[in-house]
């Protein structure tokens, strides 16, 4: 197969948001040759794709960004590093008004300051977010983009990153890229568990199906220290469409309420984890199915509603819409559609559920005349592993310098820092070109010895020999995610584990991951997803020895350790791990230290 | 979760086939866009966003609660005209302008 080596001074893997501004930060500062690497198109790559509806990391009027770094380490129980969270937040506004420069729009009070959603989020139009973020990268000459080109392994030795290895999908072509530094902007890792929907309705996710921790994988495989990996993400969607619920319960002030119509949101507490146990254990106690209730809302709040879904998930928008049309009176009774059909026949009405509601009616153009109450069922998704939300990735300095020599991190493959939303990992993709800027100034660039190289191409074409394997990617993906949920706290095992489980999960993965060997692709795209699955196994291995080393319950929304279901203080630090001699080997890292990194 | 794609609509422009993240979209003989994973699409709708000839329409998988509505798009300027036909066939037009920012 042919072999293409290209050499750049910063490699940037991944395109998403903090790929992208990450090159648009260097190519301002610098004449560095930067080469973005994506596995699709810039334009519409990572989990920004459908748009999102407000920039969720912003320091609000009469707020600083050590209230910014409190927030975020209150929500993940203390496992945060403040040195991380504090160089992020105190760059959220810039990158903000950065955004606004390159186009995205954002509202404003009569003041002319952006229009607040409480104080962390500002309201803009964001569908376009990335096509934005794409244009700029575009428009600077010392910006190559390389797309449909799947980046798969780091060439490294000796803890010293040379460059790393891929192939293109749209023809047989293997690349080679020599960089003085790189750095890991892939995202976070879906796909590990059994998600809500199967079938047709697999891929209907909260994280991109196509982040499928290429860049954890990439690490832990070249031997870099990972933090928080046991600190999965589960979020609180939209039954069926699995759509976001912040801008119902944040925007238009929705409560949580079961099926007895009791808002319960309170019996929990409003961090994110606590609305996601809160519901859970509703359900668990016989109280589900539970909604997301705004008591009152006029036809116009109403429209305005759906475009804003439309700008981040157009498919709770076409729900609703077809709801809507199924039944004039249906709207009022978007959720508990099983149980009213069951106990009311064919209407999905229930007085008991509803009782005391104003009627409303709709017109032929199918906006509604008196104001109603809108419900949207909600339920838990399966667990992710995203360090812009929790604290899952690279254990990195405040540069986002990762273990390895050259290796940087920025966003969702960033631990340590939660709550980081797109400006955060915007603001952390800048933070690292800047010290990776700096680094290669100082550091000669050394060259790849072409061993690496040889045993990287072999591993990969090895995929490529005739062959016939019994199973397919697709049932080993399907084997791997039962696995996960059966033994590591997935959605069926109501997000609890025990070591007896973890332990049958450890052996299982490693199954899978050796009836991997043998699959066999007949072009580049069958490759990307044997590549994409055994990323998948090598992130579930590292998964399970993080969850087994954490002798407590630290996030009960996220998940709970049966065999140490309260928190402990002496919990209150990190777990690591480093992938040693083919051993995932357990690092545990103090809390002392913070105040001297600030 | 999915997007239908009309091949006599389609114009082969490839658009959709450029921006899909997962890279499910590929030519058929005739250069018609079509979909060989229906069950990996995301519904990210990039794809119906740069159909320019609303071929390309989202529709929710009959897993996740599906009534059999689609969602098509088309673009004029700043505005987004999304277009839901249910699945009577009757629809309706949402226009959203890119200049507005949400009010949630």
């Amino acid at each position: 197969m042919r072999l293409e080596t290209v050499t750049t001074d910063i490699l940037i893997i991944g395109g998403g948001a903090a790929g992208c501004y990450a090159a648009v930060h260097a190519a301002r500062r610098s004449r560095a040759r930067v080469l973005v690497v994506d596995k699709a198109a810039i334009e519409r790559s990572g989990c920004l794709a459908p748009g999102v509806n407000a920039i969720n990391a912003y320091i609000g009027e009469g707020r600083t960004p050590e209230d910014y770094v409190k927030y975020a380490r209150h929500d993940a129980a203390g496992i945060a590093r403040e040195d991380l969270l504090l160089s992020m937040a105190e760059r959220l506004n810039a990158v903000t008004c950065d955004l606004e420069a390159l186009g995205l729009v954002i509202q404003k009070d009569g003041a002319g300051r952006y229009a607040q959603r409480g104080w962390r989020n500002v309201k803009i139009n964001g569908e376009n977010i990335k096509p934005l973020l794409a244009k700029a990268v575009r428009s600077f000459p010392s910006i190559r983009v390389l797309e449909r080109v799947n980046v798969v392994s780091y060439l490294t030795e000796n803890g010293k990153i040379f460059g790393a290895i891929g192939f293109s999908l749209t023809e047989e072509l293997i690349y080679v890229f020599h960089a003085s530094a790189v750095l890991c902007a892939t995202g976070g890792a879906a796909g590990l568990y059994l998600p809500n929907g199967g079938g047709s309705a697999r891929h209907a996710l909260w994280y991109s199906p196509f982040n499928t921790g290429a860049g954890y994988a990439m690490g832990i495989l070249a031997g870099a220290e990972m933090t928080t990996l046991e600190m999965r993400f589960v979020a609180l969607r939209c039954k069926g469409t699995i759509a976001p619920t912040g801008t119902l319960a944040l925007g238009a002030g929705a409560k949580q309420v079961n099926a007895l119509g009791e808002v319960y949101e309170n019996r929990y507490g409003l961090t994110t984890p606590e609305r996601a146990l809160g519901t859970r254990m509703e359900q668990a106690e016989g109280r589900g199915p539970c909604a997301l209730r705004v008591e009152s809302i006029d036809s116009a709040a109403f429209d305005a509603l759906r475009k804003a879904y439309l700008n981040m998930c157009p498919l709770q928008a076409l729900s609703w819409s077809e709801k809507k049309f199924a039944a004039p009176s249906s709207l009022e009774h978007i959720n508990f559609e099983t149980l009213c059909s069951a106990l009311n026949g064919e209407s999905e009405f229930h007085p008991r559920l509803t009782g005391g509601r104003r009627g409303f009616a709709l017109s032929a153009a199918g906006q509604f005349q008196s104001d109603i109450a809108l419900e949207v069922e909600i339920e838990c998704t399966e667990p992710y592993l995203v360090g812009g939300h929790t604290a899952s990735g690279y254990w990195v300095d405040i540069k986002r310098r990762t273990t390895i020599g050259g290796l940087f991190a920025a966003g969702d493959a960033a631990g340590g820092c939660p709550q980081k939303y797109a400006s955060g990992a915007m603001a952390e993709g800048a933070i690292a070109v800047e010290a990776a800027l700096e680094d290669i100034q100082t550091a000669a660039a050394a060259h790849c010895p072409e061993r690496l190289v040889c045993k990287s191409r072999d591993e990969m074409l090895r995929f490529l020999q005739p062959g016939k394997a019994l199973f397919t990617v697709d049932e080993l993906e399907t084997a791997m995610q039962h696995t996960m949920d059966a033994y590591a706290g997935g959605m069926g095992a109501g997000y609890a584990f025990n070591m007896a489980g973890l332990g049958k999960a450890e052996v299982r993965i490693s199954e899978i991951a050796s009836m991997s060997e043998e699959l066999r692709a007949g072009d580049m795209r069958e490759l990307k997803r044997i590549c994409e699955l055994r990323e998948r196994l090598v992130v579930c291995r590292a998964l399970i020895a993080h969850l087994r080393a954490r002798e407590e319950t630290r996030w009960p929304g996220y998940g709970r350790n049966d065999d140490y279901p309260e928190k402990s203080a002496a919990w209150l630090r990190y777990v690591n791990s480093v992938l040693r001699e083919g051993r995932v080997e357990i690092i545990f890292r103090d809390m002392a230290g913070e105040k001297e990194r600030l | 979760m999915s997007i239908s794609l009309d091949a006599e609509a389609c114009v082969g422009c490839g658009g959709c086939m450029a921006v899909c993240p997962g890279m499910l979209l590929e030519a058929d003989a005739k250069g018609k866009a079509f979909i060989r994973h229906p069950e990996d699409c995301w519904g990210c709708a990039a794809c119906v966003k740069a159909c320019p000839v609303e071929a390309a329409a989202l529709y929710l998988a009959a897993e996740a609660g599906g009534r059999g509505g689609k969602l098509s798009a088309r673009k004029e300027g700043a505005l987004l005209h999304w277009k839901v036909t249910r699945p009577d066939g009757a629809s309706e037009t949402i226009i959203v302008n890119s200049q507005n920012a949400n009010s949630y």
